[in-house]
């Protein structure tokens, strides 16, 4: 099993006091290079989730297990070097660091797994995106649709058990949008790498054999009311 | 990819912002070079033992300007003594050498000092272990001169070159005589190099020169007045130079003639006492303190204690300042880095998503900061130490000051490692800022 949260309870401060619940999963499992979509509505929490999955955000209670460890329990370097080592994220908006190349970009994601840097791999993962000429270019030189790639090879950097897309095609154009899912799936495929795909289309759903609805498992009610009061 | 790597990106990424900053670090470290080089000549000029003499003998007065004006030719002479009281040195037991120098005059072209003295000068060690090495050959007549290095570099003389000399210092009136340069004197890295040397008897015989006898009686008299013997002695050549000068009347007062050792001064004696009793110099430098007609100076000792009393004060003041503008330099950076954290918060969060801890995002920025004071260093060192090359021989023109600008100070080694702290104090609170980032708000932003 890639993944599996149990009893997850998230809730935020809010500025007029009290606390706001966000999340309520029960229980909720991704098997070894299962593909998954997951669909919310804006603002129902699915950026938290990825958030809480990744290690970024720590939920109020529950587990979250990534390849048999649990991450919650984790101290926050040792979670910080286990994200690098074990989860890949694509993000919403790409995310590239300007001040490095594409290649460097990827290579930036090896340097903090305590893994070591590999500039052969991170070299072969851009060629498998079709960046093999466009190596040594800037962000700002690249087009959306390759900056978008560039940031999945990055993804794929520290060879990941579970990678997590946010929304992965909402800033590129329609042309790339089917491109770089298939390109994200596709890798994943070729790496046995269990995904999970946060969109609000229907249409980048709908080529998954799993598709999920946030509303359907999460129960922010579950919040304790002492918590959430 | 190294966290240094990671920091020279981000850099690179500002590259104007961080040239400007590291420019003004680079900026106070300069001039603090040129302010360590020239205190360094100044000390090694000042400080060396540079003369390979006991004591200074010379009238009474200020110790400090008969070493300077003595030594470093850089004051003017204190007053004369007679050249009788040198035979009195020689005929001292303790004494192994004791050298007149007759000074207060300069060269008409780049206002070099002139020195007349004897060829025993020449002959005795410049400094302990080091001997003085001509090109050309000795002084055989009356206005043969040799020029120290310097003087023949600035003012492009050279074996038979003649020249003019100008009495008592640069506003002084031009004197008739020419002489001729016989020798030039390897460089030895002290005065001498921008001395020019006369016969002493050459210098005895320029005219103006020699005083009117009765000044000269009196002088003597007030002289020797404790001691009858050689009052006596003085006066009887006196006398007899009145006779001779009265029997040649086409020979003008001040126009020297032959004239007895009374009617000569010195304005210096080096002296050198018995190696063997070191004790020697002391003992006499202090039966002298206790007499009223001369003192004698150890010639390191009012150097050291000018060097620390006033010279030393105005370096330290002129390092604590450059130290400062280096400071101030620092804020500049920490205002730089701090202001860009704000653009940065998205950078960070996506580096902290991607893997990296806390300490790491803190460890680049503390890396930027140090590279920007350090990168700044190591220019303005650079930049200081070429700008002493260009402008040395500008300083040795102006001043006489032998710069050797690759002199390294103590302070200098101490920079680099000082200025990698700045770095770090710089760069703590924005690298705080980075620790701080909240992961999940700055992706958010």
């Amino acid at each position: 099993m890639s993944l599996l949260l149990e009893n997850i309870r998230k809730t935020y401060r809010q500025p007029e006091g009290g606390r706001l619940p966000v999340l309520g999963i029960e229980h909720f499992q991704l098997q070894r290079g299962e593909q998954v979509a997951l669909i919310g509505s804006s603002g129902g929490g699915k950026t938290t989730l990825l958030n809480i999955i990744a290690g970024i955000l720590t939920p109020d209670s529950g587990r979250v297990v990534i390849d048999g460890r649990d991450i919650v329990a984790m101290p926050e370097v040792v979670r910080d070097r286990y994200r690098a080592s074990r989860i890949g994220i694509v993000f919403q908006t790409f995310n590239l660091l300007p001040a490095f190349t594409a290649l460097e970009n990827v290579m930036l994601g090896m340097t903090f797994s305590g893994r070591g840097v590999d500039p052969k791999f991170a070299q072969e993962l851009l060629q498998r995106v079709g960046l093999g000429h466009r190596l040594h270019h800037s962000p700002k030189r690249l087009s959306v649709g390759e900056q978008q790639r560039v940031a999945v090879a990055r993804s794929l950097a520290n060879k990941p058990v579970l990678l997590l897309a946010d929304e992965p095609t909402a800033n590129v154009d329609p042309a790339n949008q089917q491109l770089i899912l298939d390109l994200i799936r596709d890798s994943c495929r070729d790496h046995n790498v269990s995904l999970l795909l946060v969109t609000h289309s229907m249409e980048a759903a709908a080529s998954f054999q799993r598709i999920e609805r946030l509303q359907d498992f999460n129960r922010p009610e579950l919040c304790a009311p002492e918590r959430s009061a | 990819m190294s966290l240094l790597r990671i920091a020279w990106k981000n850099i690179l990424q500002r590259r104007v912002a961080s040239l400007l900053t590291s420019l003004s670090i680079g900026l106070g470290v300069m001039l603090m070079v040129l302010v360590l080089v020239i205190a360094g000549a100044v000390e090694t000029a000042f400080t060396q033992r540079s003369i390979g003499y006991d004591l200074i003998v010379g009238p009474k007065g200020s110790d400090l300007q008969l070493v300077l004006s003595a030594v470093y030719r850089v004051q003017p002479p204190i007053e004369n003594l007679p050249y009788m009281y040198l035979e009195q040195i020689r005929a001292d037991r303790r004494v192994i050498s004791a050298i007149p120098l007759a000074f207060g005059d300069v060269t008409q072209q780049g206002s070099f000092p002139i020195v007349g003295t004897t060829a025993e000068f020449f002959e005795n060690d410049y400094m302990p272990g080091r001997r003085f090495r001509f090109r050309g050959g000795r002084i055989a007549s009356l206005f043969d001169a040799i020029i120290g290095a310097e003087v023949a570099r600035t003012n492009g003389w050279d074996v038979g070159t003649q020249f003019s000399i100008l009495h008592g210092g640069a506003q002084g009136s031009l004197h008739d005589e020419l002489f001729t340069v016989v020798a030039v004197l390897e460089p030895t890295g002290t005065a001498n190099d921008r001395t020019v040397f006369l016969n002493l008897q050459g210098f005895y015989a320029i005219e103006g020169h020699e005083k009117p006898i009765d000044e000269v009686e009196k002088r003597l008299r007030d002289f020797y007045a404790a001691d009858p013997q050689r009052l006596d002695s003085a006066m009887q050549q006196l006398q007899q130079y009145r006779v001779r000068r009265a029997a040649n009347p086409d020979i003008r007062e001040g126009q020297a003639m032959d004239s007895p050792p009374a009617m000569q001064e010195v304005t210096a004696i080096l002296v050198k006492t018995r190696p063997a009793t070191p004790f020697d110099a002391i003992s006499l430098a202090s039966e002298l303190q206790k007499g009223f007609q001369a003192m004698a100076v150890n010639p390191i000792r009012p150097i050291q204690r000018f060097m620390a009393s006033v010279v030393g004060n105005i370096q330290k003041a002129l390092v604590v300042l450059t130290a400062v503008i280096i400071l101030v330099s620092g804020v500049g950076i920490f205002v730089s880095i701090y202001n860009s954290m704000v653009d940065r918060r998205r950078e960070i969060g996506v580096m902290r998503a991607l893997g990296a801890g806390r300490h790491h995002v803190f460890g680049i920025i503390l890396a930027e900061a140090s590279l920007l004071c350090l990168g700044g260093a190591a220019a303005g060192w650079l930049a200081g130490h070429a700008l002493a090359i260009i402008a040395s021989p500008w300083v040795i023109r102006q001043t006489g000051l032998l710069i050797d600008p690759w002199a390294v100070s103590a302070i200098e080694a101490i920079l680099f490692p000082a200025l990698g702290l700045l770095g770090i104090l710089v760069g703590f609170l924005p690298a705080l800022t980075a620790y701080r980032t909240d992961v999940a708000e700055a992706l958010s932003s």
